[in-house]
C-alpha cells in the first residue's frame, strides 16, 4: 500500500475548475489532452482497432453530455456537457491502494502521478476511482492517468504563457482554469469563490482538489406593459405617436 | 523507491510552423510543432484573429488526418464499369494528358459543356476564374446546398450576411438570439463569444429544436418547430410594432423606409420606388410638405401615410407597407404559437426583451464619427440585441425569407453595425446588390466568358434564361426557378447532367465533395445516375474527374481520379476575393504553408488546375507567347492579379511590402506572411469600427483598399425593390416573363417585404402520412465525411441514433436503441432511436455524415460507420413531386435555390423485434481502397 505526503501547511494543490455554465461539449480540450499527452511524458496513449469495428482508446479525458431532469426550463430539463478527468484529490484512495507505490501524489503540488516504471498493471487503482479517471493502456500493461500536463506547467521550454495543461489552453468556451486551489487568493480560487463552485461527489471523502462551477441563467426583467388593444387592421397608438415625432434625416 | 523521471524542459518538437487549419471551414491559425519532420503537436495560435489559440477537437486530430490510411496515393484511371472501384495507377502526366484531351476538345466545341463544381474548399476565386476563363458557365462552389440562403437573405438585405460574414458585438451585447445555430462555420470564434457574453451576464436565447451544444448553454432554450423561425420572427415584429419598439432615427438614416412605394396594382411599376427624373427615389418631406430627394438630409421623411403622385397615383413609404403588413393579426404571437411550438406569451415577452434591451439599455460609447453627408457625431449609440442565424434558417425553401425577416427585425430596432448589435465582418458591408450580374450568355474573342460566371442579378434582365425563359445554366440557377441563385444549385448537378445526357455535358469535373454520399441528396438515386447508360451503352454522363484527398464513396464513380494532398501538405491562400477571416475590427487573410512533404504521389489540387489551364491556355492563365504564366498556386497567389495592385493576399503588397489591399506584387510576400506566422490583418481605428454602412472614414479607407467600388452610403434594404421587380414580372411585365407553370410561385416568392410560407416539400406532402420534422445537426468534434474517418474522432462518434422527444417514444412503444424505419415519401432508412427531452416534440434528428458506404475511406467492413450508422440523405429527394404536367421543381428555396434538406417530413414504423441489427438501404461495398492489391 502507499502512503500519502503529509499535508503541509500552504502547499499548492494544482488543479483545474471546469465551468459547467460554459462548457458546450465540443470535445475540444478530451482530443487536444490526447494529442499532447501521447506524445507526452506518458506517451503514448494507444489507439486499438483504429479503422475497425470497434475503435478504443486512451484518454484522460472524456465528456459525457446528458440531460438532467428537475431543472425545468419548460422543455423537461437541460443539457449538461460534463468534462470528467483526474480531479488530483487530496485524499485519493487510487493511491492508497497502490501495492507497488507506483500511483502517487506528489508533496509539493497535490498532483497525482503514476510512475509506470514500477506500475505493474494490477487495476487496483481504477477499481478504487470513483470518478473513471484512470486509464489502462493495454499495450504496456499499465495504468495512466491525467498528469495536469506536468511536462508543460513546469516546462522551461515553453514561454511562460504556454504553460497551462493543453485542455486549458485549447478550450474554445474558455469553460477550463488551472491555477492553485491551495492559495485562497489565487484567480481560480476567487473564481470558485464567486461562482459557487462545488466538489464532485464530496460524500465518498476524497476531497477533489478540482471544482465544478454550475450552471446559471440570465434574466432580462422587462417592465410591465399594457397589452395593445387591438383594433382590426390599424396602426395602434403607440406606433402612431413614435412616428408623428419630428424626424431628422 | 525508484523516482518517477519527469522532464521538464523537453522541447515539444525540432521545428514549428505557423499554418491555416483545415479540419472544418472556420480557417482557425494553428502552431505545428515537428519532431524529426512528423507531427508532433497541433495547437492554436495565440496571436491568430480567428481563433485566439483556442482549437477544437478537429484541429486537435488533424495529426491522425494527416496519416489517414483513407489518403489517395496516386493519379487513378477507371479499368472496370462505374462504380465498382475498380482503378489502375497512372502516372501524373498520363492523367493530366486524358484530361487536358478531354477538356480542350469540349472547349472547342462547347465550353458549357464541363460543369466544374467543387465542395468545401476555400479557393473559389481560383476555381471560378479558371471556370470563367475556360469558358463555362456551369460552375459553383458548393454554396447552394449549404449557405446561400443566408449569403442571399443578408447581401441583398444588409449588404453583408450571418453564417461567417458578420459576428455578434461580443464586448457590448447585452442580449444575444441565435437562430439555428449549431456547431458549424465560425464555431471556434462563436464559443469564444459565447464565454464572453456569459462572463458580462448577457443573455443568450437559443431558437432552435435541438437542445445540444450552444443551445445546452443558452440562458432560454426556445424549441421551434423546424421551418417556423420566420413566422416567429413576424410574430416579434408584430409586436415592437404594437408597442411602437422602433428606431426610426436608424430606419430614416440607414435604411430605406421612408422611400416611397408606388402603390397602383397592376402598372407595371407598381411596388417600385417612385423616383425623379434622374432615377433618384423620393420620399415625403414633413417639414415642407413636399416630395423630396429620399437621400437629402435635414428633412422629415414620413413613414406613414399616402401621398398621391404628380401623375396623381397614390405612393405609400416603404414603412407604411411593411407597418401595415405585420401589424395584420395574422402576424399576433396568439395566431402564430400552435404553428410555431412556441407559447404566445413568450412570443410577447421575447420581443419586451428585445425592446428593453433596444431602447431602455441602449449603450452610447464616446466615439465621434463621421457620415457619409459629412456630419460628424461626437457619440455611437447602440441597440445592444445580438442576432446570429445558420442552417436552421438557411435549410428550408423559405429560408431566404425567413432570413430576411431577421434583417428586417434588426433594421427595425437599429441593431446592425451599432455598439452591442450583429456587425459587418470586413470586407462587408458591400453594396446591394453585391457586384456584377451573373456570366454566361456571353464570350470574349478570346474564349472567356464576358463576366464573372456567379453574380447578382438586380433585375430579370440579368437572368440567364433562353426565349422561352428556361435555364440556361445546368443547374438552373439564375433561371426563373432560382432567381437569386448566386451560389449555384450543386445539389442539382449531378441530377441534371444526367437528365440532360452527353448533348447537356460532356464532362463532370468535381472537387472536394462527396457527391455520391453525404453531400448528395438520395445517393442512391445519384450513384445509379452516375452509372446509368444510353441506349448505345455509353454513360449518360459521359466522363466524371473527380479530385479528393480520400477515397470517399465518390472517388468509385470517376472516370479519372486526381489525388490532392492533404491541408499539411500545400499552399492556400484565405483570400478577401473568397472567403476571408476578417472581422468586424478590419480585413484579414491568411495562407497556408506546406508543414510536410507528401509521402505519396500526390499534387495540390490548385496547383493543377493552374497546370491544367496553363495546358489549355486559357486567357489570363498563359502570357502572350501561350507561356503558362504561374508555376504553382503559391506563384498565382503573389503574381495573380484581379484588378491592377489587387491580388489574392491583400498584405504585405508593394514593392516594400507595406502596401496594403491595392500595390503592385511584391516577390517577397510570402515570406511576410510566414514571418507574421501565416496572416495579414488590419486593425481599423476606433472611428471606423462601427456604422461601416454610412461611415465616411470607413467607405473611403475601404474603396481606397480596393474592397468596394464605391464609398458611397450602403443604404439598407427594409424594402427589397430588386424582388419586386421579378414579381411584376410575374405579372405580365417587362420583357423578360416567366413560364407560364412559374408565374404564380415567382408573384409570391419574390414579394419584397419578408414573408412566410409553409415549407414547400411539407405543403406537397400529406401531414397524416408524414406527421414528423426530420432533420440533422453536425457532430461539434467532426466535419463531414473526414471526421468521421479519423481514428480519434471515430472514438468519439462512429454511430449514431435518431434522436426523438420521451413523448413520441413513448407514443410509438420505443426504448433506446430499438431498431426503426425511418420513412419520407422519398423511401425509408432503417436506424436506432435515442430518446431525449430537449427537443421539439414534433422533430426527430441526427448527426450527420457518420454513416459510410461499406469499404469506403478504408475502414473495416465491420465498421460502425456502416452498419450502425445511417444517412438522413437517402430520404430527402433533391426534386420535389411531379406538378399537374409532369414538372418536377427542385427541392430547394424558390428565391435562391438552396436546397432544402430540413424540409423532409417523415413518419416512424417500429422493426420487428428479430430485425436483422443493421442500417439500411445497405450497398454493396464496392469502394476503392487505396493501396490495396499494391501492398
Amino acid at each position: 500500500m502507499t502512503s500519502l505526503p503529509q499535508p503541509i501547511e500552504g502547499a499548492k494543490k494544482l488543479g483545474l475548475v471546469i465551468d459547467l455554465d460554459t462548457c458546450v461539449g465540443c470535445h475540444a480540450c478530451a482530443v487536444n489532452c490526447k494529442e499532447w499527452n501521447t506524445g507526452g511524458h506518458s506517451a503514448p496513449l494507444p489507439d486499438y482497432d483504429k479503422y475497425g469495428a470497434e475503435p478504443d482508446g486512451v484518454w484522460f479525458n472524456r465528456i459525457h453530455s446528458y440531460e438532467a431532469t428537475g431543472q425545468d426550463d419548460g422543455c423537461g430539463g437541460r443539457t449538461v456537457n460534463f468534462p470528467r478527468s483526474c480531479l488530483h484529490c487530496e485524499t485519493p484512495q487510487c493511491v492508497t491502494v497502490c501495492p507497488t507505490g507506483a500511483s502517487y501524489k506528489r508533496e509539493e503540488d497535490g498532483i497525482v502521478l503514476v510512475n509506470t516504471d514500477i506500475c505493474i498493471g494490477c487495476k487496483l487503482c481504477s477499481w478504487a476511482c470513483p470518478y473513471g479517471a484512470r486509464e489502462f493502456d493495454e499495450d504496456a500493461g499499465v495504468m495512466k492517468k491525467c498528469t495536469l500536463c506536468i511536462d508543460r506547467i513546469y516546462n522551461t521550454s515553453l514561454p511562460e504563457a504556454e504553460r497551462e495543461p493543453a485542455c486549458v489552453a485549447t478550450c474554445p468556451s474558455r469553460a477550463r482554469h488551472f491555477g492553485d486551489l491551495g492559495d485562497p487568493s489565487s484567480d481560480v480560487s476567487k473564481l470558485v469563490a464567486a461562482r459557487g463552485g462545488v466538489d464532485l461527489m464530496p460524500e465518498l471523502g476524497y476531497n477533489p482538489v478540482n471544482k465544478y462551477l454550475p450552471p446559471r441563467r440570465a434574466m432580462i426583467p422587462t417592465r410591465a406593459t399594457e397589452t395593445p388593444v387591438r383594433s382590426g387592421t390599424g396602426f395602434g397608438a403607440a406606433l402612431l405617436t413614435l412616428v408623428d415625432r419630428v424626424l431628422s434625416r | 523507491m525508484p523516482k518517477d523521471k519527469i522532464d521538464y524542459a523537453a522541447p515539444v518538437g525540432d521545428a514549428v510552423a505557423y499554418t491555416t487549419c483545415y479540419m472544418c471551414a472556420c480557417r482557425c491559425g494553428i502552431k505545428v510543432h515537428l519532431k524529426d519532420g512528423r507531427l508532433r503537436y497541433i495547437e492554436g495560435n495565440r496571436d491568430h484573429p480567428v481563433n485566439r489559440g483556442v482549437l477544437c477537437g478537429k484541429g486537435s486530430a488533424g495529426i491522425m488526418t494527416a496519416i489517414s490510411p483513407a489518403r489517395l496515393r496516386k493519379p487513378l484511371k477507371r479499368v472496370g464499369p462505374r462504380g465498382a472501384g475498380e482503378f489502375i495507377e497512372i502516372e501524373w502526366d498520363e492523367a493530366m494528358a486524358i484530361a487536358t484531351d478531354r477538356l480542350a476538345a469540349i472547349r472547342a466545341d462547347d465550353p458549357h459543356k464541363l460543369a466544374l463544381f467543387t465542395g468545401r474548399d476555400q479557393s473559389q476565386a481560383l476555381t471560378g476564374l479558371f471556370a470563367r476563363m475556360f469558358g463555362t458557365r456551369n460552375f459553383a462552389a458548393h454554396g447552394g446546398f449549404c449557405s446561400v440562403n443566408m449569403a442571399a437573405g443578408g447581401l441583398y438585405s444588409v449588404g453583408g450576411a450571418f453564417w461567417e460574414f458578420g459576428e455578434p458585438d461580443w464586448e457590448h451585447a447585452k442580449l444575444f438570439l441565435l437562430f439555428g445555430v449549431a456547431e458549424d462555420h465560425d464555431s471556434n470564434p462563436i464559443k469564444l463569444g459565447l464565454a464572453k457574453l456569459k462572463e458580462r451576464g448577457a443573455k443568450i436565447i437559443s431558437i432552435n429544436p435541438i437542445r445540444t451544444g450552444y443551445s445546452a448553454i443558452a440562458d432560454e432554450f426556445v424549441a421551434i418547430t423546424p421551418g417556423t423561425d420566420g413566422l416567429f420572427v413576424l410574430a416579434l415584429i408584430h409586436c415592437l410594432l404594437e408597442t411602437g419598439s422602433i428606431d426610426t432615427e436608424f430606419l430614416i438614416r440607414y435604411t430605406n423606409a421612408h422611400y416611397l412605394v408606388i402603390d397602383d396594382p397592376g402598372a407595371p411599376d407598381h411596388g417600385l420606388f417612385l423616383r425623379d427624373a434622374a432615377g433618384k427615389p423620393l420620399a415625403f418631406d414633413r417639414a415642407t410638405h413636399s416630395v423630396t430627394d429620399a437621400m437629402a438630409t435635414a428633412t422629415d421623411p414620413a413613414l406613414l401615410g399616402r401621398f398621391a403622385t404628380s401623375d396623381g397615383r397614390n405612393a405609400r413609404p416603404a414603412f407604411d407597407v411593411l407597418a401595415a403588413r405585420y401589424t395584420a393579426p395574422e402576424y399576433a404571437p396568439e395566431a402564430v404559437a400552435t404553428r410555431c411550438g412556441i407559447d404566445a406569451a413568450d412570443i410577447r415577452r421575447i420581443a419586451a426583451e428585445i425592446a428593453e434591451i433596444a431602447f431602455n439599455q441602449a449603450i452610447r460609447l464616446d466615439q465621434p464619427w463621421t457620415d457619409t453627408e459629412g456630419r460628424t457625431h461626437s457619440t455611437m449609440t447602440g441597440r445592444p440585441v445580438a442576432m446570429h442565424a445558420m442552417r436552421g434558417i438557411s435549410a428550408h425553401s423559405n429560408g431566404f425569407q425567413s432570413c430576411r425577416a431577421i434583417h428586417v427585425l434588426q433594421m427595425l430596432i437599429g441593431a446592425v453595425d451599432t455598439p452591442g448589435s450583429w456587425r459587418y465582418k470586413s470586407p462587408y458591408p458591400k453594396p446591394i446588390p453585391g457586384g456584377p450580374a451573373p456570366g454566361g450568355d456571353r464570350h470574349d474573342p478570346d474564349g472567356a466568358l464576358s463576366a464573372a460566371v456567379l453574380g447578382f442579378p438586380s433585375s430579370p434582365a440579368d437572368l440567364l434564361v433562353d426565349d422561352e425563359g428556361e435555364a440556361l445554366r445546368l443547374d438552373r440557377a439564375f433561371s426563373w426557378e432560382a432567381p437569386l441563385g448566386i451560389h449555384g444549385l450543386m445539389h442539382m448537378a449531378i441530377a441534371e447532367a444526367h437528365a440532360g445526357g452527353g448533348d447537356k455535358i460532356d464532362t463532370l469535373f468535381l472537387y472536394m465533395s462527396n457527391m455520391a454520399w453525404n453531400s448528395a441528396m438520395n445517393p442512391g438515386e445519384t450513384m445509379r445516375m452516375l452509372t446509368d447508360h444510353d441506349p448505345d451503352g455509353k454513360y449518360r454522363i459521359p466522363f466524371v474527374i473527380y479530385a479528393d484527398a480520400f477515397a470517399s464513396e465518390t472517388v468509385a464513380y470517376a472516370d479519372l481520379v486526381l489525388p490532392d494532398t492533404t491541408y499539411l501538405e500545400r499552399y492556400d491562400c484565405i483570400s478577401l476575393l473568397d472567403r476571408p477571416i476578417g472581422s468586424a475590427h478590419g480585413p484579414a487573410d491568411a495562407i497556408r504553408v506546406p508543414v510536410l512533404k507528401p509521402d505519396r504521389d500526390v499534387r495540390p489540387f490548385q496547383d493543377v488546375l493552374i497546370d491544367l489551364a496553363g495546358r489549355l491556355g486559357l486567357p489570363q492563365f498563359v502570357d502572350d507567347q501561350g507561356e503558362k504564366r504561374y508555376q504553382s498556386y503559391a506563384d498565382y497567389m503573389v503574381r495573380h492579379e484581379r484588378k491592377p495592385g489587387v491580388g489574392p493576399l491583400a498584405g504585405f503588397r508593394g514593392a516594400d511590402g507595406t502596401a496594403i489591399g491595392k500595390g503592385a506584387v511584391n516577390p517577397d510576400q510570402l515570406r511576410r506572411y510566414v514571418e507574421n506566422h501565416g496572416f495579414w490583418q488590419l486593425h481599423l481605428p476606433a472611428e471606423q469600427l462601427y456604422y461601416k454602412h454610412a461611415n465616411r472614414a470607413y467607405l473611403s479607407g475601404a474603396k481606397a483598399m480596393g474592397l468596394i467600388e464605391s464609398d458611397d452610403q450602403i443604404v439598407l434594404h427594409l424594402y427589397s425593390e430588386i424582388l419586386q421587380t421579378f414579381r411584376l414580372a410575374a405579372e405580365g411585365h417587362g420583357s423578360r416573363i416567366p413560364p407560364a407553370r412559374l408565374r404564380a410561385r415567382i408573384a409570391s416568392m419574390m414579394d419584397p417585404l419578408p414573408i412566410w410560407y409553409p415549407p414547400i416539400e411539407q405543403s406537397m406532402t400529406d401531414p397524416d402520412r408524414f406527421p414528423l420534422h426530420a432533420i440533422t445537426q453536425r457532430p461539434m468534434a467532426m466535419y463531414h465525411s473526414w471526421g468521421s474517418q479519423n481514428a480519434w474522432l471515430r472514438q468519439i462518434l462512429s454511430e449514431n441514433r435518431l434522436y426523438l422527444h420521451r413523448d413520441l417514444a413513448a407514443a410509438h412503444d420505443l426504448a433506446d436503441d430499438d431498431w426503426i424505419e425511418l420513412v419520407s415519401r422519398n423511401g425509408r432508412v432503417k436506424c436506432q432511436v435515442r430518446i431525449m427531452d430537449g427537443v421539439n416534440p414534433n422533430t426527430v434528428w441526427t448527426w450527420n455524415a457518420i454513416g459510410k458506404r461499406t469499404g469506403a475511406w478504408a475502414l473495416a467492413e465491420a465498421a460502425p460507420e456502416s452498419r450502425r450508422a445511417f444517412l438522413l440523405n437517402h430520404i430527402i429527394s433533391e426534386y420535389l413531386p411531379e406538378d399537374g404536367a409532369g414538372h418536377r421543381a427542385s427541392n430547394s428555396d424558390p428565391v435562391t435555390g438552396q436546397a432544402a434538406w430540413f424540409d423532409v417530413t417523415v413518419r416512424i414504423e417500429k422493426c420487428a423485434p428479430d430485425t436483422q441489427e443493421a442500417t439500411e438501404p445497405m450497398f454493396p461495398p464496392s469502394a476503392y481502397t487505396p493501396g490495396r492489391g499494391a501492398e
